[in-house]
């Protein structure tokens, strides 16, 4: 069969301890049965891994940081789009997700770029600090969350909730206090790294599970896949994870993509109580690192996603493996440094 | 009590609950019982083919059983339903 040949355009680069959906993303679209994808590194540091990933990235550009905002991403990407045609463009990232979803539209009129993102208010109705609303709309259980701007709102908080308490940042980073003096040390440094406002979050006790989802924006769920770590590094992140076979779990999350027609990739974090309740932690607007494992288990979602931005009909998938398992591993490239310059210095390679 | 939809046991005693991602290893003994589980036996034959297998005595077989039943239940393996 002859694959189609297109090319997509993918950020989150930074297969790091802490690693972006780049790369595995990326596999996902070069294992399409169909699709023959060229793919356009974006980066925004020089020492991403993925931008020396010769068998997956073919080009790498170098973007802006988001807090350039969106009109000189919009120059920069006017500029690549003149060096190669862009069929589809991923962003993998929360940071920069703001600047990609205001800029969509004309992505598409003037470059011909397609992207597969909610709106703007869809994304804003997930975020962290929405997520009491969020539940309450959509009838999902949340932990008690508040947002504060100041370290004393704290002490007014311990009048409601009890220790230990999650302290969140906006972006990223969570940490668990089990009293005042420690939840004002995580709150200034959450500040330190991420801004206002910080989240102070319940403590729900139970196992985390995880679900890889992709929403068509039309009210569909067109695939959707469990699983819990088994393996958590220091920075809280999965180095392996195991697929699990749980309907209701799926049930919840279909109805979350659904309702909130929610376009694009996601990742839904829950809490499973010792009484089988479900809470939902946060709601990620972009496909997780481990979204590969999707691929594993029968849904290649990323494969889905270009479709769907194609403007192609997706079937939703119906089914998926359990028991099938990731195991991350560390890898050492070995780099010549006239590579590293070109990057450097002119921005590409 | 009987045997959770989907688990899954091999012939080495190797478990894997697909529900909660948990995998377990039991001896002969262990597999012995759960195999008798899943084919929906009851308690009391399940006990005395224990007594016939292992020559224990009834007591012996009743603790040994019903303690290993617990531990199915506390890691969810087994249901009432």
């Amino acid at each position: 069969m002859n694959k189609r040949k297109i090319t997509v355009a993918v950020t989150g680069l930074n297969n790091i301890d802490s690693p972006g959906p780049g790369i595995p993303v990326i596999r996902g679209l070069k294992e399409s049965e169909t699709l023959d994808v060229r793919i356009v590194g974006l980066s925004y540091e020089t020492l991403e891994p993925g931008i020396y990933m010769h068998n997956l990235v073919d080009k790498v550009y170098q973007l802006p940081l988001p807090t350039a905002g969106s009109a000189v991403l919009k120059e920069r990407l006017r500029y690549i789009a003149s060096q190669e045609k862009i069929d589809v463009l991923i962003p993998n990232f929360d940071a920069e997700l703001h600047n990609f979803i205001k800029i969509q539209d004309d992505l598409k009129s003037e470059l011909n770029i397609a992207t597969f993102l909610p709106s703007q208010a869809i994304f804003d109705e997930r975020q962290k600090s929405e997520l009491g609303k969020f539940g309450e709309k959509y009838g999902i259980k949340v932990p008690e969350s508040h947002m504060i701007n100041q370290v004393l709102e704290i002490r007014k908080l311990e009048g409601s909730m009890n220790y230990p308490l999650v302290i969140k940042g906006r972006y990223y980073d969570a940490y668990i206090a089990l009293s005042y003096e420690q939840a004002s040390s995580f709150f200034y440094k959450v500040v330190a790294k991420w801004g206002y406002p910080v989240i102070v979050q319940e403590f729900v006790t139970g196992t985390e599970v995880n679900v890889t989802a992709l929403g068509d924006g039309k009210g569909s769920c067109i695939g959707a896949v469990a699983m819990r770590k088994l393996y958590i590094t220091d920075k809280g992140k999965a180095w392996s994870g195991i697929s699990l076979e749980d309907d209701e779990l799926m049930a919840i999350s279909r109805r979350v993509i659904e309702n909130s027609k929610w376009r694009g990739g996601c990742e839904l974090e829950f809490i499973k109580t010792k009484k089988d309740e479900y809470y939902l932690l946060e709601m990620n607007p972009r496909f997780p690192a481990w979204v590969y494992l999707a691929n594993g288990c029968g849904q290649n979602h990323p494969e889905a996603l270009v479709k769907m931005a194609l403007g192609e009909e997706v079937k939703p998938f119906t089914d998926y493996q359990s028991g099938k398992m990731f195991i991350r591993y560390s890898y050492d490239q070995i780099v010549d440094i006239s590579e590293f310059q070109q990057i450097s210095t002119m921005g590409e390679r | 009590m009987r045997v959770r939809k989907n688990i899954a046991i091999s012939e080495n005693g190797f478990i894997f609950n697909p529900l909660t991602g948990d995998s377990f290893s039991v001896n002969e003994t262990g597999v012995f019982i759960l195999q008798k589980l899943k084919d929906g036996e009851n308690e009391e034959t399940i006990i005395r083919n224990l007594m016939d297998e292992y020559e224990l005595d009834a007591s012996t077989a009743e603790k040994d059983f019903n303690d290993f039943l617990s531990l199915l239940k506390s890691f969810q393996l087994v249901t009432n339903e």
